[in-house]
């Protein structure tokens, strides 16, 4: 506890001096968040050197050993770094599928050798990873994927699709689950495998989304070569990496909009500077309920996402709690957009001006939708509930 | 970190549920009610809840108490609600109890806090007035009268009136300069004259009053603080006791949930157990999220109130409005996955949902709490 605090202090103190003050203000559009990579190319010379500074405190990976680029620290720590960047209003230095996903995968199943490869590019910002999970035929029943890979002895061959994969033609690496068996039960077979995009066969094409952007894309692998020291964990036993990785991604989800929430003004304040107030209260009384109810829930939800840090050990997973996390989470994310929507009105539906930065709400708004489905619907979540926390028969 | 419980705290917690499980349990609500007892609970329980050091949970030590606070009182709060266990522990242990701390004179403390840890005092708080909680339009009245006051109005919704040793009364006591009028706590023996107390037997098997002050004649020492301060000290009663019912309310809702996650692994319809079907069991996992959250707002409020957190009032506020809403979904979603049966009186649920009705209306709904924490954030 005192430690804490006096570590606390510290960060503090670190920050300070350090956070660029470009760095300090909120993002407006897209490219103020720092994905990294090969072909990053930075916004500012502030983005560059805070991401510069931090990695080399170990603070883009705080949790993790200090030997792959991460600091060392326990969730409490990690906590409380967040908790001193939320003060100041620090953007996040770097933000990465590698950190939220393959990074804490690796760490667990990953052999000496693949860790030492793969972590420090990855808290350094040098590689940019996107994840080939979801196929046409394999969404919510990803299990069922049927991207084949064919062990040719000293080497594998992979072909098939993947689809719906973020960032894959940004994307310095893919982890990709594929087929190595389909002669057993279909959560057998599958392996956890890495390579470059770089490689011949590899081919990403953006899909337009309802926002108007393409963040994600449909990738073909035709007759990708994939080293054998690149397969995560045991052959034909990738499943159990797959839905480790999975907790992780689905606790990111989950918390997401604590720290985007942190960037934007409380809902209510946007609400009362465009609905205006009657009598100290906000002039729509019955959307100014559902704003207490969801201000009220959202408080209580970062105070569960506080509780379950603190409860979790440094470097651990929070098993099939994440899907609590991820499922509440994400409903509560679009309930507040709705509610954001309802108090902008006619202003918030604007698409292209200066005046809404070329509809940043309403485009925000849109993506909140594919919150609740990415990483797992909430259907998908509340299955999870049920079967691994209630254990109801047949979940 | 305050949102995990340390080691004493799980210590007593431990204790607590085997305690009331033991002790408590709902049977010993149901023997209350259909023997119509004549005070609704165990003076035998409270004499034991005194031994384990739970009706003093927030009284000093040089008063008797274990002065464990607020986290301490919670947890004991939390089994209660489990267990349906009844007993002044809210009225005596947390209100009164606060009260007399915050704001009673050195003799006040020593004649009550005492018989507060040992179990032989009940106090009683009488502050609301009409059918809904409204703690800033009190028009029961204390005019100066002699050396001492004289009070005048009725009070209802009294928890434990009907049993009191002594009533802690809410009494306006004048306006200031802008018209805003002012309050003021006054420790009343309820055998004062003029003084009328109608024992109301609520829907949960469980006791308050209506009283009624008709020129009660009070003397000066009466008086709880200072006079026309009673709002501050109130404040933090009011505080605590949200955050207590929030307790019990997780307690009880935590409990409708597992019973009834209990219940529909073993009913069998269209040859399943109905936890088979997908409609129960999302509505079951969601009500999971919720008190989840529930539980973390109930340490975050007990939390704030031992660090004396200067927002202790908005986190009570946000805390008391999650739970009524979160508790109720449990009541509901329980009595309704428990189908016919549901309705009887001989399943627990639907005791469950008397208890959580109550429990929501106590010291503001979740309208009120809304509305609280939506002025208080200037909206
Ligand atoms: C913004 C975004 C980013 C994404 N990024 C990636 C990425 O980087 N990499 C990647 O691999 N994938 C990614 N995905 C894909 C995502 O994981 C899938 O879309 C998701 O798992 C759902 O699969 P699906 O789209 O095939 O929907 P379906 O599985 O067809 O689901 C359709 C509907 O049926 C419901 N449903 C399905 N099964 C059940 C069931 N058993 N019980 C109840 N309801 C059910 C679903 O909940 C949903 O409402 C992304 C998706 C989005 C929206």
């Amino acid at each position: 506890m005192t430690d804490l605090k006096a570590f606390s202090l510290e960060v503090r103190t670190w920050l300070e001096d350090n956070c660029p003050d470009e760095m300090r203000q909120p993002i407006t559009s897209d490219k103020d968040i720092c994905w990294g990579g090969r072909e990053w190319e930075f916004q500012s010379t502030a983005q560059k050197v805070w991401m510069h500074l931090m990695a080399e405190k170990g603070w883009t990976v705080p949790t993790w050993p200090v030997e792959y680029g991460g600091a060392g620290l326990s969730r409490a720590e990690e906590m409380v770094i967040k908790k001193e960047m939320k003060r100041i209003g620090a953007r996040s230095p770097l933000d990465s599928f590698g950190i939220w996903m393959l990074g804490p995968a690796l760490l667990k199943f990953g052999t000496e050798d693949q860790k030492k490869e793969h972590l420090p590019p990855v808290a350094r910002g040098e590689i940019r990873w996107c994840q080939g999970y979801s196929e046409p035929a394999a969404g919510s029943d990803l299990a069922s994927l049927a991207t084949k890979c064919e062990d040719m002895g000293d080497h594998f061959v992979v072909n098939g699709q993947k689809v719906w994969t973020s960032y894959a033609d940004k994307a310095d690496w893919i982890f990709c689950l594929v087929r190595t068996d389909n002669t057993g039960k279909k959560h057998h077979g599958i392996s956890f495998v890495l390579f470059d995009m770089k490689t011949d066969g590899v081919e990403p094409k953006p899909i337009k989304l309802i926002s108007g952007r393409s963040p994600f894309c449909e990738t073909f692998f035709k007759d990708v070569r994939v080293e054998k020291k690149n397969l995560v964990g045991v052959q034909d036993k990738g499943w159990d990496v797959a839905k480790y990785l999975l907790t992780h991604e689905r606790e990111m989800i989950g918390g997401q909009h604590e720290v985007a929430g942190s960037l934007t003004r409380p809902l209510h304040e946007l609400a009362a500077t465009v609905l205006g107030l009657d009598d100290g209260k906000l002039s729509d009384t019955i959307l100014r309920s559902k704003i207490a109810e969801t201000e009220i829930d959202e408080w209580a939800f970062s105070m569960t996402l506080t509780r379950k840090l603190a409860e979790a050990k440094a470097g651990s997973s929070l098993g099939a709690d994440s899907s609590m996390l991820k499922y509440y989470g994400t409903e509560l994310n679009k309930r507040k957009y709705e509610l954001m929507m309802d108090a902008t009105g006619h202003d918030g539906l604007e698409w292209e001006s200066d005046r809404s930065s070329d509809g940043k709400l309403a485009r925000t708004w849109l993506r909140t939708k594919g919150n609740s489905i990415e990483g797992g619907t909430s259907e998908v979540q509340l299955n999870i509930i049920s079967k691994h926390i209630l254990q109801l028969p047949g979940a | 970190m305050g949102l995990v419980l340390n080691e004493d705290e799980s210590l007593l917690q431990d204790a607590a549920e085997g305690f009331f499980a033991d002790k408590a349990p709902i049977k010993e609500l149901r023997n209350l009610r259909d023997n119509r007892d004549e005070i609704g609970f165990s003076q035998a329980l409270w004499k034991e809840m005194a031994e384990m050091g739970f009706t003093g949970v927030l009284v000093e030590e040089e008063y008797g108490g274990v002065d464990m606070g607020f986290m301490a009182s919670g947890i004991i709060a939390e089994q209660m609600g489990r267990n349906l266990s009844a007993s002044p522990f809210l009225s005596t242990s947390i209100l009164a109890a606060t009260a007399i701390r915050e704001g009673g004179s050195d003799d006040q403390k020593s004649n009550w806090l005492p018989k507060i840890a040992s179990g032989d005092a009940i106090i009683a708080l009488a502050l609301d007035e009409r059918a809904k909680h409204n703690p800033d339009n009190i028009t029961t009245t204390a005019e100066r009268s002699g050396n001492g006051f004289r009070l005048n109005g009725s009070k209802a919704m009294v928890v434990d009136g009907h049993v009191a040793d002594a009533f802690i009364v809410a009494a306006k006591t004048g306006s200031q300069e802008d018209g805003t009028e002012v309050t003021s706590l006054f420790l009343v023996d309820p055998n004062t004259n003029g003084i009328s107390t109608e024992r109301t037997i609520m829907l949960d098997s469980r006791n308050s009053a209506r009283v009624d002050f008709n020129e009660v004649e009070i003397s000066g020492d009466a008086l709880i603080g200072n006079i026309d301060d009673g709002e501050h000290i109130l404040r933090k009663v009011l505080n605590a006791g949200r955050a207590a019912v929030s307790a019990e309310l997780l307690g009880a809702g935590s409990q409708a949930f597992e019973s009834t996650v209990a219940y529909i692994k073993e009913r069998k319809q269209f040859g399943k157990i109905i936890g088979e079907f997908q409609a129960l069991q999302h509505r079951a996992s969601h009500l999971y999220s919720e008190i989840e959250n529930a539980r973390s707002a109930v340490m975050a409020a007990l939390t704030a109130l031992d660090k004396n957190d200067d927002n202790s009032e908005g986190i009570c506020a946000m805390t008391k409005a999650k739970l009524g809403s979160v508790a109720k979904l449990a009541s509901q979603e329980g009595v309704q996955m428990h189908g016919g049966v549901g309705m009887t009186d001989e399943y627990d649920i639907g005791l469950f949902m008397k208890r959580i009705r109550v429990l929501q209306e106590l010291f503001g709904d979740a309208s009120y709490h809304m509305n609280k924490v939506a002025l208080s954030n200037e909206y």
